[in-house]
C-alpha cells in the first residue's frame, strides 16, 4: 500500500497551560486508505498522547468526531485524506462553539436547544394498549425518514453564518428535529413546539443561506426543513388573524 | 416565547423571490428588446398601454412590482446584518418603507392609467 507523510497542523488548546489556541504540527505517514480521523489517532498513539478529542465508531454513525478539516465543518471518519489537497491539512475544533480542550469543543447550547424543541412523540391523547400499534403507511414514513438520519454530530450549526451571528438561533439540526416530528403522522405535539420553532430566535432568524445542508455528511438537508416549516408557520399566522385556528399567537 | 410577525414580510418576500425569478428576467429582455425597437406592435407602446388599462394587466404590473419590491427590502435587510450592520431596525423601517412607498405609487400610477 502507498504511504505519504501528511503534516498535520492541529490546533492546540490547554486551558491550564495557553494562554490563546495555538496550533502544533506533525508529520504523519498515512496509508491511502486512511480518513483523518486515523491520522489523529496515530499523533495520539505514536506522536502525542496529550492531544485531546472525540471519536468512537469510525464509521460516521455516532457523529462525535466532527472538526473543521481545511476550514470546513466535516466528520473526521468520513474526510479521506488522498481526497484533501496536497500540503498541510489545518484541523481545528469546530468553529461555533467554545473549546473545552484541543479539538474537544462545549456542545451545552447545542443540547440545550435539542431539548427546547421536544423531539420525541407527543399525543394529546394516549391510545390504549389494546387498541394495538399505530400504524404507519410507506408514504406517511417518506415525509419524515430523511430527517431521523440526523447523528448531532453539529457541522451545521459550525457552516451556519446565522448561528455565528445570532447565539440564540435555534439552530439547523434543533429546528430539523423538531420538524421530524411535526412530520410523523403518529404526533400531535406541533403546537407545543411551534412555541419555540416559530418565535424569533426559532425559524426566523434562518436566512437560508444554505450551508447547513452543503456540510452535512448524513444528507439530512436541514435548510429544506426550516423552509418547510417557515411555509407552515406563515399559513398558521395568516389562519390567526383571520379566526381560522392556527394555533396560539 | 411569543410567535413571531415575521410570517408578514416573509410572505411577500417568498412570493416575490418566485416572480423575481420567473417573471423578472422576461420582464427585463422585454424591457431592453424594446429600447432597441425589437418588439412586435402587440409589446410596443400602445399595445402595452391597453394591457395596463384592463383590470387584469393592473392586478398583474401590480402584483410583479408589489412582491419584488418587498422581496428586494426583506433580501436588503437579511444581507445588511449578514455583512455585520447591526442596525436592524433602522434598516427594517428604512427597506420596508421605500417598499411600502413603491406599492402605494405602484397603486396610483397604476390606477391613473
Amino acid at each position: 500500500m502507498t504511504q505519504r507523510t501528511v503534516e498535520l497542523s492541529i490546533l492546540r488548546y490547554r486551558p491550564e497551560e495557553d494562554d490563546k489556541p495555538w496550533f502544533q504540527t506533525y508529520q504523519v505517514p498515512c496509508d491511502e486508505d486512511w480518513v483523518v480521523l486515523d491520522a489523529i489517532n496515530y499523533v495520539k498513539d505514536h506522536l502525542d498522547g496529550s492531544l485531546s478529542y472525540r471519536w468512537s465508531c469510525h464509521m460516521a454513525v455516532c457523529g462525535s468526531c466532527s472538526m473543521m478539516i481545511n476550514g470546513d465543518p466535516a466528520l473526521s471518519c468520513k474526510t479521506f485524506i488522498r481526497d484533501l489537497p496536497e500540503g498541510p491539512v489545518r484541523i481545528e475544533p469546530l468553529a461555533n462553539f467554545p473549546i473545552e480542550r484541543d479539538l474537544v469543543v462545549v456542545m451545552d447550547d447545542f443540547m440545550e436547544k435539542l431539548q427546547r424543541v421536544k423531539p420525541y412523540l407527543i399525543r394529546s391523547t394516549e391510545k390504549p394498549l389494546e387498541e394495538g400499534q399505530h400504524l404507519q403507511s410507506p408514504a406517511e414514513l417518506k415525509k419524515f425518514k430523511q430527517y431521523t438520519l440526523c447523528i448531532n454530530c453539529a457541522c451545521c450549526y459550525s457552516a451556519c453564518p446565522q448561528y455565528a451571528l445570532i447565539p440564540e438561533f435555534i439552530g439547523p439540526a434543533a429546528l430539523t428535529l423538531a420538524h421530524r416530528y411535526n412530520q410523523d403522522s403518529r404526533d400531535q405535539g406541533r403546537d407545543e413546539r411551534e412555541d419555540v420553532v416559530a418565535s424569533n430566535e426559532g425559524i426566523w432568524d434562518c436566512s437560508f443561506a444554505g450551508a447547513c445542508s452543503d456540510v452535512c455528511p448524513k444528507h439530512v438537508d436541514p435548510a429544506s426543513a426550516v423552509q418547510q416549516m417557515k411555509i407552515a408557520s406563515t399559513v398558521d399566522w395568516f389562519m390567526r388573524r383571520l379566526g381560522l385556528g392556527g394555533g396560539k399567537s | 416565547m411569543a410567535r413571531s410577525n415575521k410570517p408578514m414580510v416573509w410572505s411577500l418576500f417568498a412570493a416575490g423571490g418566485t416572480v423575481a425569478a420567473f417573471v423578472m428576467p422576461v420582464l427585463m429582455l422585454l424591457t431592453i428588446m424594446a429600447g432597441y425597437g425589437q418588439l412586435t406592435d402587440s409589446l410596443g407602446y400602445e399595445g402595452m398601454k391597453s394591457f395596463a388599462s384592463g383590470w387584469m394587466g393592473k392586478l398583474f404590473l401590480l402584483v410583479v412590482i408589489v412582491t419584488c419590491l418587498w422581496h428586494a427590502a426583506h433580501r436588503a435587510r437579511t444581507a445588511l446584518h449578514g455583512l455585520g450592520l447591526r442596525a436592524d431596525k433602522a434598516v427594517a423601517v428604512i427597506g420596508y418603507g421605500i417598499a411600502s412607498l413603491g406599492s402605494l405609487l405602484a397603486v396610483f400610477y397604476l390606477l391613473r392609467i
